[in-house]
């Protein structure tokens, strides 16, 4: 297969074959989702409980990653986190996924004047910095995460409309889509049926890519102190709030979502790009 | 004896080339007849049986009709044509691993156009399935494959069966036995005339094999450059060819009883698609050309005294004093 999944520059070198990397990110993808699905359940305390005689506490047997400087006890707050650090990046790929194939597909299977339209078209969005129309439409919007959201969306539909436009374009070639044609079927159903499902793994493999860079994007924006709501835990919103712990020498409550973010975003990089190299049958 | 396929002037001509590809074909299909479309690549007698089914290539414009059971394909609905793709008219095509689609069950394969397409019930598709599995000689358990575990000649068997679901009037068979090694293939051709017998389906069987089509068709059309070049009775066709084209075409059949030597060929290369055509498209290449040819197309005309045959050459009277005479 001539396609390959897109990849932005600097993560891309930390993929490999090695077992044990692959393995650990594989391990680490699950913690997280699971503390983000647990959270309620697993977390110690309120992650908005202000404790201020206890602040910038270090780590303690009643806190175990310490307390911030409002007195929030950080472990709580790094799991509830969790769920609006993971969700938001989750509807952005859900959006773009669905999206950009419907527009791939469409593309490449009608061709001509409207492909050209298409393409065209979701291509200017690559021209536009995907930061910069999000806070566009936050600033519009105001807060919330639905907004942020949705601009990250528009952002990230062309790599997955342009992936499933040249693999529709492929697969449309295939003498077993004729096949089908001539026993009657309509294009629909043979996009539906037999198209879409045999270039959904290399699609899905690079919304996982995407996923890692736009939770990043995401942290990035709260970290501006736009989209989530400022009492709501978030791991971009929480290094924020850290700030003024760094200055006065208590780094620990900003250094930890720094950390998590980081190390999710890599691992979900890993894990997508091990998956893509694998049903592309890439041997790297 | 009614027409299933009527072909009538039928001209086929594509952006970025300079001669209509095809150029005026006249071909008929009857009912529980074979008939057998020969011709050299690139002669057109794919693009005319693609266009049975409305699979024409992107950017093409037709002119006369290609009636199928009454019906004009050209002028049809989109609605329309998937009816007569789904119960009318069915292809083979030439490679069945290509041509199925590997992710899926082989069931699902034949009964997903009934189900979909017809209306029918999974239940009664697969019962359809299962029947036309064993008129192909194959049984039920290759519902349950996928087809990367069937051999070439099976899923060939397959295709047939696939072909035959929606009890069509008229099958086309796309060269179906050019991927299949030359055991499997007679087996297919057998199966090919048995089933024409029981089902009464016509059959257009598109091939560049002169044996095979002399083997199993009723009647013949040579193709030459987008045009019939001939067509008459398989058996007086082959016997006597009465146009310079097939006259050569059977010279140059390799003979195990020929001498040693090079293989008889026809000098030059068939026209190209990018310079017009004045006159016979064969003309070129023929030992009979006179200046007439090279300035007048000759028309498709009965053989005098063989009233079923006609052919498209100036000359007809001439061939049998070189060339084809003894093939």
């Amino acid at each position: 297969m001539s396609t390959t999944v897109l990849r932005r520059p600097g993560l891309a070198r930390i993929r490999t074959t090695r077992a044990p990397l692959q393995h650990l990110c594989l391990g680490f993808v699950a913690l997280v989702v699971l503390a983000a699905v647990l959270a309620p359940w697993i977390a110690p305390y309120d992650p908005n409980r202000i404790e201020l005689g206890n602040a910038l506490a270090g780590p303690s047997a009643d806190h175990l990653l310490g307390v911030d400087a409002s007195g929030r006890d950080t472990l709580a707050r790094l799991l509830t986190g969790a769920r609006t650090s993971l969700l938001g990046p989750l509807g952005v790929v859900a959006f773009s996924t669905l999206a950009g194939v419907a527009v791939g597909v469409t593309a490449a299977w009608r061709g001509g004047w409207l492909d050209s339209v298409l393409s065209r078209s979701t291509e200017l969005v690559f021209a536009f910095p995907g930061m910069l129309l999000a806070i566009l439409i936050v600033s519009v919007y105001g807060e919330g995460l639905l907004a942020p959201v949705i601009a990250l969306a528009i952002a990230y539909l062309p790599y997955v409309s342009r992936l499933t436009r040249s693999l529709v374009l492929a697969e449309r070639g295939r003498p077993y889509v004729e096949a089908y044609q001539v026993q009657g079927h309509s294009g629909l159903q043979i996009c539906l049926r037999h198209v879409i499902p045999a270039v959904t793994p290399v699609v899905l493999a690079q919304s996982t890519v995407n996923f890692g860079y736009a939770l990043i994007d995401l942290a990035g924006l709260s970290f501006l102190g736009l989209g989530v709501p400022a009492l709501t835990p978030d791991w971009g919103r929480m290094v924020f709030d850290g700030q003024s712990a760094v200055q006065h020498g208590y780094p620990l409550s900003a250094v930890l979502p720094c950390a998590a973010v980081v190390l999710t975003v890599v691992a979900f990089n890993v894990v997508g790009e091990r998956w893509a190299d694998q049903v592309a049958r890439r041997d790297r | 004896m009614t027409t299933t396929l009527d072909i009538r002037a039928y001209h086929l001509r594509l952006p970025d080339t300079a001669r209509p590809v095809l150029a005026g074909v006249d071909l008929t299909v009857d009912a529980r007849e074979t008939v057998a479309l020969v011709g050299e690549s690139g002669s057109g007698k794919s693009l005319t049986s693609r266009s049975v089914l409305g699979l024409l290539p992107h950017g093409a414009t037709t002119g006369g009709t290609v009636e199928v059971d009454g019906e004009d394909v050209l002028t049809m609905t989109p609605d329309r044509l998937r009816r007569l793709r789904t119960s009318t008219a069915a292809m083979i095509f030439q490679d069945p691993r290509a041509a199925i689609n590997p992710l899926r069950r082989i069931g699902d394969f034949l009964t997903e156009s009934l189900r979909l397409n017809a209306g029918t019930g999974a239940r009664a598709a697969t019962d359809r399935a299962v029947e036309m599995l064993e008129a192909v000689g194959l049984s039920a358990a290759v519902l349950r494959r996928h087809p990367g575990q069937l051999s070439g000649g099976m899923l060939q068997r397959v295709m047939i069966a696939a072909a035959l679901m929606g009890d069509p009037a008229l099958i086309l068979a796309d060269e179906p036995t050019t991927a299949l090694d030359v055991t499997t293939q007679a087996e297919v051709v057998a199966l090919l005339g048995d089933l024409r017998e029981r089902f009464g389906t016509g059959l257009l069987f598109v091939t560049h094999d002169l044996g095979l089509a002399a083997a199993i068709s009723d009647r013949v059309y040579v193709m030459y450059a987008g045009r019939i070049a001939e067509t008459g009775p398989a058996a007086a066709l082959f016997e006597r060819p009465r146009h310079p084209y097939t006259a050569a075409l059977l010279n140059s059949t390799p003979r195990p009883d020929a001498p040693q030597g090079r293989l008889a060929a026809i000098e030059g290369r068939p026209p190209g698609l990018r310079e017009d055509l004045t006159g016979c498209s064969f003309a070129a290449r023929c030992p009979l050309a006179t200046y007439l040819c090279s300035q007048q197309a000759p028309e498709l005309l009965p053989v005098a005294g063989e009233p079923a045959r006609r052919t498209a050459c100036h000359h007809t009277d001439r061939i049998g004093t070189r060339g084809g005479a003894d093939a």
